[in-house]
């Protein structure tokens, strides 16, 4: 390889990396949001699933009504599925204080099983795809040498990682409900003594993560494909609840996180294209094992939330 | 007002009572969905609950459903009871079916005898190894397990992925799948000309087993006491880590012998969806069994026969088949919740001042 087709072959790979570690990072940093206040939500991989789907029928039958902001509609239609979701969640993990693993994979299970449902129900089954026209790419200084490519992204891409990365570091660390939120996560009793209400702290926590995790799942249908299949999501939840113990429930750390697992992905789809004999789903499991891996290695010492999958009980 | 939550010892009748009431809620939830169809709810489930047991061949397919779910529920509600939270049934149950597999292909020269017996101790023998390296950072190093089984699952399905893709994949066939599997390594049918094979009775047994174990043995009083109070039972002289290990082990066998089980009774090869979410069910099977292996058995035939009647008012009403995945995920929450009446009596009280 050239010189010149190496630096654009990277230049495309770190752009393709940019694009398939958004929606990691949203769902990534909703998880962050739910665990930092004591609730391990397994629900994630099926709100993905669910915002993907209520997000591409909302956008498609706005499309077709002729809607010319039919894409924000669908946004605003999955950011809503997955709050309704997050909520269901907090109702069973906080206010009756259920075991999270169950309570999380039921959300799941429903989740899946009421978009395939709606899927067949809105569009019946069809030989193709239906298919909306979805987000397209921007570029704030169009026409940079070299860099051309990198810069050209989603809207949604520029808002994860200049937008919702700091601004969750700063509510998490500096802000009065960040304070609340890392507090009932830690400790409880303590959080409630000082007059913390930790019922109400950790549903707003699963609450901002349901709709975050929805938008990432949303992401994929209304950006990156265009389209609703069964496969759509394909375990990215669960990818997330590997970066987040990765990232040891930082969001600056998930984004780097997100951009090393995307980066596997994206180097993945690359390999593939260009015929390369490595069958590629041993990169894809690499962010599995490299978790695992980092839990044996250092996971007596990972920073579990002080009340992490403990329900809270005022006595 | 607030809510005031009481501890309090279950009564019996709860634990027949409550899993009915459960189904009822659940029924009355999910008929909202079936109304938006256009259907009746209650002919949605006629269809769902009886048509299926009135023909001999349907009523056949239930416990062709139910046999992998038997396992899958008794794999998950053994490791739940004895403390090890086991969400990879679905990873050891791949795991068991690749290991099967793999056996089932070099079964040529050998008689059923050993071929049969040989490809289901492989299965076992693979589920095991794929619970032991979470179970051994649980016991040895303090690792949640929850996120390492969970994670292994993925890995489990993308190495069936690439065995399918790669080494296995069968020319013939258009489909990513394996090519069959020797005859003799497949397991007798039951019944002639159905599918119900000898898993089912396997699957009986290995719940029946398992259940004595826990309830008449010295090793399922430390299991539970484990699972339940592993501080006490540290106190008492139980050895909490090496009986985890032996939960998880045992747990991950039955997840793997389900995998084997439905690769020699029902495919006879490979595919990525020989398991389609078993595993997972199987945590919804053992709630409803109230981890009970005893109660595994009506448990595993009911969502086994939802399996079936989400085909039959499929056909018979057009509502999508995806209806049955909804029900057992409500049933799997309400369950989960209406359980708590056992243990809890909840009062509603005024707020003292």
């Amino acid at each position: 390889m050239s010189e010149a087709s190496l630096l654009a072959f990277l230049v495309g790979l770190l752009a393709a990396t940019l694009r398939v570690a958004t929606p990691l990072l949203y769902a990534t940093i909703g998880e962050v949001y739910s665990e930092r206040s004591g609730v391990l939500n397994l629900g994630i991989e099926g709100v993905m699933f669910l915002g993907a789907f209520v997000g591409f029928a909302a956008a498609a039958q706005a499309e077709a009504a002729g809607w010319g902001a039919y894409l924000w509609v669908g946004l605003v239609a999955a950011m809503i599925s997955g709050l309704l979701m997050a909520l269901l969640m907090a109702l069973l993990s906080v206010t009756l204080g259920l075991n999270q693993h169950v309570a999380g994979l039921g959300i799941t299970l429903l989740c899946t099983g009421l978009a395939m449902f709606g899927f067949r129900l809105v569009f019946g089954e069809r030989p193709v795809l239906p298919r909306i026209s979805p987000f397209s790419q921007l570029n704030p200084f169009p026409g940079t040498p070299i860099l051309d490519p990198l810069l050209n992204q989603y809207l949604l891409t520029y808002l994860a990682f200049l937008v919702l990365v700091p601004a969750s570091v700063w509510v998490l660390y500096h802000s009065n409900f960040g304070l609340q939120l890392r507090a009932v996560g830690e400790n409880p009793e303590a959080a409630d003594a000082a007059g913390i209400n930790v019922f109400r702290t950790r549903y707003a926590a699963l609450a901002i993560g349901g709709v975050l995790m929805a938008l990432g799942g949303a992401f994929l249908s209304l950006a990156q494909l265009g389209a609703f299949s069964p496969g759509i999501v394909a375990g990215r939840g669960w990818v997330c609840i590997a970066l987040v113990i990765f990232a040891r429930w930082d969001p600056l750390r998930a984004m780097f996180g997100a951009l090393l697992f995307g980066g596997m992905f994206a180097l993945q789809l690359r390999l593939q294209t260009q015929g390369f004999q490595l069958p590629y789903e041993v990169l894809l499991a690499l962010p599995y094992l490299v978790t695992i891996l980092a839990l044996a290695v250092a996971g007596r010492y990972a920073p579990y939330p002080g009340a992490y999958l403990k329900p809270y009980r005022r006595e | 007002m607030t809510l005031k939550i009481e501890r309090r010892a279950p009564p019996v009748w709860m634990r027949v009572i409550l899993p009915i009431l459960a189904v009822i809620i659940t029924f009355a939830l999910t008929s909202a969905l079936v109304l938006m169809v256009g259907a009746s709810p209650l002919e949605a489930y006629y269809h769902f609950l009886v048509e299926p047991l009135s023909s001999r061949v349907s009523a056949v397919e239930v416990l062709v459903k139910a046999t992998p779910l038997l396992l899958t529920g008794a794999a998950v509600a053994v490791a739940f009871s004895g403390g090890f939270w086991n969400i990879g049934a679905e990873g050891q149950f791949l795991a068991g079916a690749v290991a099967a597999t793999a056996i089932g292909l070099n079964m040529h020269s050998l008689p059923p005898a050993v071929a049969v017996p040989l490809t289901l101790i492989g299965g076992v023998a693979a589920g095991m190894a794929w619970v032991a390296t979470p179970a051994l950072m649980k016991t040895r190093l303090g690792i949640d397990e929850v996120v390492t089984t969970l994670l292994l699952n993925s890995v489990a399905l993308l190495a069936v992925s690439a065995l399918l893709n790669g080494p296995w994949r069968d020319p013939i066939s258009q489909w990513p799948q394996s090519p069959d599997i020797a005859a003799a390594a497949i397991l007798p049918k039951l019944i002639p000309r159905s599918r119900l094979h000898l898993g089912f009775l396997l699957a009986i047994l290995v719940v029946a087993a398992l259940g004595f174990v826990l309830s008449r043995t010295a090793f399922g009083v430390r299991l539970r006491a484990a699972g339940m109070e592993p501080d006490a039972a540290r106190f008492a002289g139980i050895q909490v880590g090496r009986v985890m290990l032996t939960t998880a082990l045992l747990s991950g066998g039955i997840a793997g012998l389900a995998g084997a089980i439905e690769v020699a009774g029902i495919h006879y090869h490979l595919i990525e969806a020989i398991s389609g979410g078993h595993g997972y069910t199987g945590i919804v099977i053992a709630t409803l069994s109230g981890l009970n292996p005893w109660a595994v058995v009506p448990a595993a035939l009911f969502i086994g026969l939802i399996d079936t009647g989400s085909q039959t008012v499929s056909r018979a009403l057009g509502v999508p088949v995806y209806l049955g995945e909804v029900i057992q995920a409500t049933l799997l929450l309400v369950t989960l919740a209406v359980l708590l009446l056992q243990h809890y009596r909840i009062r509603w009280e005024r707020r003292a001042a």
